[in-house]
């Protein structure tokens, strides 16, 4: 996406990225000095789009922003609010490692704009511990090892942490035999299923799926 | 992706009248396929209007014994609402076989209907495609096409519609309510909601610009058991090759009555007229099935790489009447 990135603290990205964008702005320098005078309003007329002012209630803070409307609630962690936990694999829905939970439930966070979550509770790997205390779910992925590079796995885990929820409401999935069912074992083959939106490059999934085992017994 | 102005509807007749005023305005729901199309600029809206706070988010008892879903349901919900997974268990089976559980938390019961189809030449802004762009050409005829349509299809395009939902509803004899920027409404049986490409690949649906779907309307449950089987790549998480939504009904030894849909065939969810009337009064038996699957396919034209979607197709209709008929 072509938009402006306002970083908030030095990150590893942000050097590199900037770096770049320094680049490119010294190449265009040259011929916007060389362009008559004429030129400037059409180079004005390119200037960022227009922004909408926004509150977003993450983590249980309200944090206010000025935000380009096609600006994802994923750029909008990462690129504005200095939450880079919640990580970009794909921008398109397919691997899940953007995954946040909003109202509790578990989505893409990249197939979002910002703007459409004005309101909501929005929880990100950020805001899952308590203090020094970890989230049940992130005590069983560290015990159980459950990644080897580490990029999918704020993804997993909040993926993990709305899964745990929906089964226990009962909800069904694919691997169901009966949808009508009222109550859900979760055998692995369900947990598998359920979190088939999380792909892993690493494939570490015997141990993703023994952390959750592990978590949904202890809950 | 291209710029544009985003408001929140305030009601569903000020949404539909918002998207009225502007030819390139859409409206957003859960955003899932919109956004995907606008970063890579197949969509280009100038204006957004987002419908996802709409109170049109109930399951409601109809007067008929039926259920209306109203647009904004969220497929999650209503796979796991307890009435559709007892009444219309086939229709849960097909939302929970669709896309992922982060993705179902969003994607709407309207977005679902209206997505747009997954031929990767519609994807490839660098390739003709009559769909994305009227009069370029179609790249699939003669490119990679495992993944198009078998029936229904035209010269200008073969693509399927991706959606599972659409394919158990269709079988359901769900009806489409839709309200119009005046506030006037109707109603539009699932069957015709979706055009055949024939000339016009690029107009996919029935709507008026800004005509907005408020809910679907199921009718009761029909007798007979419900089954729903997706073939498809992976396990999981992929879309169809190829799924058949079936309800059989019997009586004795014999099928009284059958409806059966098809996914990934067409270029909307397919209902298999012939097959159901080869199946009412027949004996059940794997005769029979074939008999349904040869009328459902009798039209069937392949393009190469999904030639062999017709004998999987009849091989799926095969086994879907037969869960259906076991266990009835
Ligand atoms: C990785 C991935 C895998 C997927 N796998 C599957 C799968 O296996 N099976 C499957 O069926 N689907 C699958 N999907 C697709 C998914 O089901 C759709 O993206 C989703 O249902 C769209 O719903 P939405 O509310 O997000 O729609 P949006 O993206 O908000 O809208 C889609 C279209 O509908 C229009 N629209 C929405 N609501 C209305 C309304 N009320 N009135 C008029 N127009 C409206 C919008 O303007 C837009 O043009 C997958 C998606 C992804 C990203
Ligand atoms: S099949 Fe349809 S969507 Fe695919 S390239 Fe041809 S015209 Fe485009
Ligand atoms: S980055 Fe969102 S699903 Fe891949
Ligand atoms: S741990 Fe490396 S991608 Fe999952």
């Amino acid at each position: 996406m072509a938009e402006t990135d306002y970083r908030n603290g030095p990150t590893r990205r942000a050097v590199l990225e900037g770096g770049v964008a320094t680049g490119v702005l010294l190449a265009t320098s040259i011929p916007a000095y060389a362009e008559p005078a004429g030129a400037v309003s059409a180079a004005a007329s390119a200037a960022p789009a227009p922004t909408m002012p926004m509150t977003l209630r993450i983590n249980a803070k309200d944090l206010s922003v000025e935000l380009d409307p096609r600006t994802t609630l994923l750029d909008a962690l990462r690129n504005h609010l200095g939450l880079t936990g919640s990580k970009k694999g794909c921008d398109h829905g397919q691997c899940g490692a953007c995954t946040v939970l909003v109202d509790g439930r578990r989505i893409n966070s990249c197939l979002t704009l910002a703007a459409m979550h004005e309101g909501d509770e929005i929880t990100t790997v950020e805001g899952l511990a308590v203090g020094d205390r970890l989230h049940p779910v992130q005590a069983a992925f560290v015990a159980r090892d459950g990644f080897q590079c580490g990029y999918c796995t704020p993804g997993q885990i909040c993926s993990a942490v709305g899964m745990l929820g929906e089964a226990r409401a009962g909800w069904p999935s694919h691997a169901s035999a009966d949808v009508a069912a009222a109550s859900v074992a979760l055998t692995d083959a369900e947990i598998r299923e359920r979190m088939s939106g999380n792909i892993c490059r690493c494939a570490a999934y015997p141990n993703i799926v023994a952390a959750i085992r592990d978590a949904a017994e202890g809950a | 992706m291209q710029s544009f102005t985003y408001e929140r509807a305030a009601s569903a007749e000020q949404a539909a009248a918002a998207v009225a005023a502007q030819p390139d305005a859409k409206f957003i729901s859960g955003g899932t396929n919109l956004l995907d199309l606008m970063k890579l600029e197949i969509e280009r809206p100038a204006h957004l209007v987002d419908i996802s706070r709409l109170p049109l988010d109930r399951i409601e008892e109809t007067a008929a014994g039926g259920l209306r879903v109203g647009a904004q349901v969220r497929n999650s919900d209503l796979a796991a609402d307890p009435r559709v997974r007892s009444r219309y268990p086939m229709l849960t089976q097909a939302l929970l076989a669709g896309a992922s559980g982060q993705i179902r938390n969003k994607a709407s019961t309207s977005g679902n209907l209206l997505q747009r189809t997954r031929c990767p030449y519609f994807y490839d802004r660098n390739m003709p495609c009559n769909k994305r762009e009227q009069g370029s050409g179609c790249a699939a005829l003669q490119g990679f096409n495992r993944t198009h349509a078998v029936l229904g299809a035209s010269e200008a395009c073969i693509a399927v519609h991706p959606s599972d939902m659409a394919v158990a509803m269709a079988g359901l004899d769900a009806r489409i309510e839709t309200i119009s920027p005046g506030g006037e409404t109707r109603t539009i049986p699932i069957g015709d909601l979706h055009r055949l490409p024939e000339a016009t690949p690029h107009v996919e649906t029935v709507l008026g610009h800004g005509e907005m779907i408020a809910a679907v309307t199921l009718p009761p449950p029909p007798p007979g058991r419900q089954v729903y089987r997706k073939v498809r790549d992976r396990a999981s998480y992929a879309f169809a090759l190829v799924s058949v939504a079936a309800i059989v009904e019997k009586s004795g030894d014999r099928i009284r009555s059958a409806r059966i849909a098809m996914g990934g065939v067409a270029a909307r969810p397919w209902r298999a007229t012939e097959a159901e009337r080869t199946l009412a009064g027949a004996v059940a038996s794997d005769g029979a099935f074939t008999d349904a699957a040869e009328a459902a396919l009798a039209g069937a034209v392949g393009h190469g790489g999904n030639d062999f979607k017709i004998p999987l197709a009849k091989r799926t209709m095969r086994h879907t009447l037969a869960a259906a008929v076991e266990s009835a």
